[in-house]
């Protein structure tokens, strides 16, 4: 069977195209928890973090956890993923975006008591965007439907 | 108009991305003109030359 | 079916003046529709009840990220037909859409560091999302210094085309980086399955400027292409023609 240079270089793009696709995945795959900015509450407690490593926590901020000690700049508050809590403490200044029942990215370390102590807390926001007045007749609805 | 200019606090991070995008679109084209006016200026020195030998 | 259009966008004299007429008609609708997306997406649009008045960046960072896409998957595609078809005028293409693809995708980082400083609280993370957009600026500028490296233009055609194609291997890997793993980057609003996630008053603003600036693409890419093609084919007797007639169409 004879094939027309054109037909070859056909051939040739998509076998390159495949090769590196092909590499691409393996590479990924094997640098996957590389590639994870964040672990989970859950995976947290199921022991995925080495203990003393540096690593970044990722969940919600759990409602009414929140606590401010007058005059201080440390905050203390739970992270979790509706499954398993993790305790933050945390000394700096917090992102605008930052309140409770919202999602959070925290750096640091856990401690041997199991809370992790952050050195960097980023807010990490929804891709819902709506006005005040609408989200506000939303909160305000959020009971009767529940009931 | 200074409410809108301030953006409730963020001016300092939407107006500089505005400038910028506006900035740099304007540039591309800038630059595109310029590509084509020396590649025909080019093309036509090329002419001449052929022309010659 | 016929391939007569196929072979008719080959020609470069065609293509020349395709573009000569075309690119007019896309600039100018772009600009109405980037300044009408602005002013309905930075005036008439409500704030958003979290973000305020930050997360209009949108209407400038999240058509640029969609263009910085786009562009690199068009210059990967008119590439392999470069490659394949030996076709100079896909080359032309090609070269075309690097530095127009590349600036663009530097405004969405920038802007994108511009909006994560006040919301996220930090300029940049090594998050997957903003990780491969800059490898996608990488290979836009390895693409672009890979040109500029070889002299002869034929040459730096092929061994370019082979580096856009292998790159496009990032473009979906940038899309769904948000989905595939944790991020700090949120998934997309508008470019999903589902509806969008926004009332029309945001959306309409955002949807005018993702079209402005896909057209405004178009425009410029198409411009500089037309200065590739006169710079691939200076020997044709049509490039006399076109230079003789140049007096109005600059």
């Amino acid at each position: 069977m004879t094939m027309t240079p054109r037909r070859r270089r056909l051939y040739w793009v998509l076998g390159i195209l495949a090769g590196v696709a092909l590499a691409g995945t393996l590479a990924l795959q094997a640098f996957r928890s590389n590639v994870t900015f964040f672990f989970d509450p859950t995976q947290v407690s199921a022991g995925a973090v080495k203990s003393g490593q540096r690593f970044r926590l990722g969940g919600m901020v759990e409602k009414g956890s929140l606590v401010r000690q007058a005059g201080q700049l440390e905050v203390r508050f739970a992270v979790t993923d509706f499954k398993s809590t993790v305790k933050v403490r945390y000394t700096g200044v917090l992102p605008d975006l930052f309140r409770e029942g919202a999602g959070v990215v925290a750096h640091g370390r856990l401690n041997t008591d199991g809370e992790f102590i952050a050195d960097e807390v980023l807010a990490k926001h929804d891709e819902k965007y709506m006005p005040p007045e609408v989200a506000r007749s939303l909160k305000k609805g959020e009971p009767r439907s529940g009931n | 108009m200074r409410e809108f200019l301030d953006m409730s606090g963020y001016a300092a991070y939407v107006w500089p991305s505005v400038g910028l995008t506006l900035a740099v679109l304007l540039a591309n084209v800038y630059w595109a003109r310029r590509l084509v006016r020396s590649a025909q200026a080019e093309a036509r020195r090329r002419l001449a030359s052929g022309a010659q030998s | 079916m016929s391939w007569a259009w196929f072979h008719r966008f080959a020609s470069p004299p065609y293509f020349y003046s395709l573009t000569l007429r075309l690119a007019p008609w896309l600039g100018w609708p772009a600009g109405l529709l980037i300044v009408g997306g602005l002013y309905g997406g930075l005036v008439l649009a409500p704030p958003d009840y979290q973000q305020s008045d930050a997360f209009r960046i949108v209407y400038v960072h999240a058509p640029a990220a969609w263009v910085s896409l786009m562009s690199y998957s068009l210059m990967a595609f008119a590439a392999a037909v470069g490659l394949i078809w030996r076709m100079k005028v896909a080359h032309a293409v090609a070269a075309a859409c690097a530095p127009v693809g590349a600036s663009i995708t530097a405004v969405c980082l920038v802007t994108g560091m511009l909006w994560g400083q006040p919301m996220w609280g930090t300029y940049w993370a090594w998050d997957p999302r903003l990780v491969f957009e800059l490898v996608l600026l990488f290979f836009f500028l390895g693409y672009m210094g890979l040109r500029s490296a070889i002299d002869d233009v034929s040459r730096a055609d092929r061994a370019s085309a082979v580096l856009a194609v292998v790159g496009v291997v990032n473009v979906p890997i940038v899309h769904f980086s948000v989905t595939w793993w944790n991020s700090l980057h949120q998934a997309p609003s508008v470019m999903r399955m589902q509806e969008a996630a926004m009332p029309a008053s945001m959306l309409v603003p955002l949807l005018m400027s993702f079209l402005g600036f896909t057209l405004y693409f178009y425009a410029v890419m198409l411009v500089r292409a037309r200065a590739e093609v006169l710079r691939r084919d200076r020997g044709g007797s049509w490039v006399r023609d076109v230079l003789a007639a140049r007096g109005k169409a600059a």
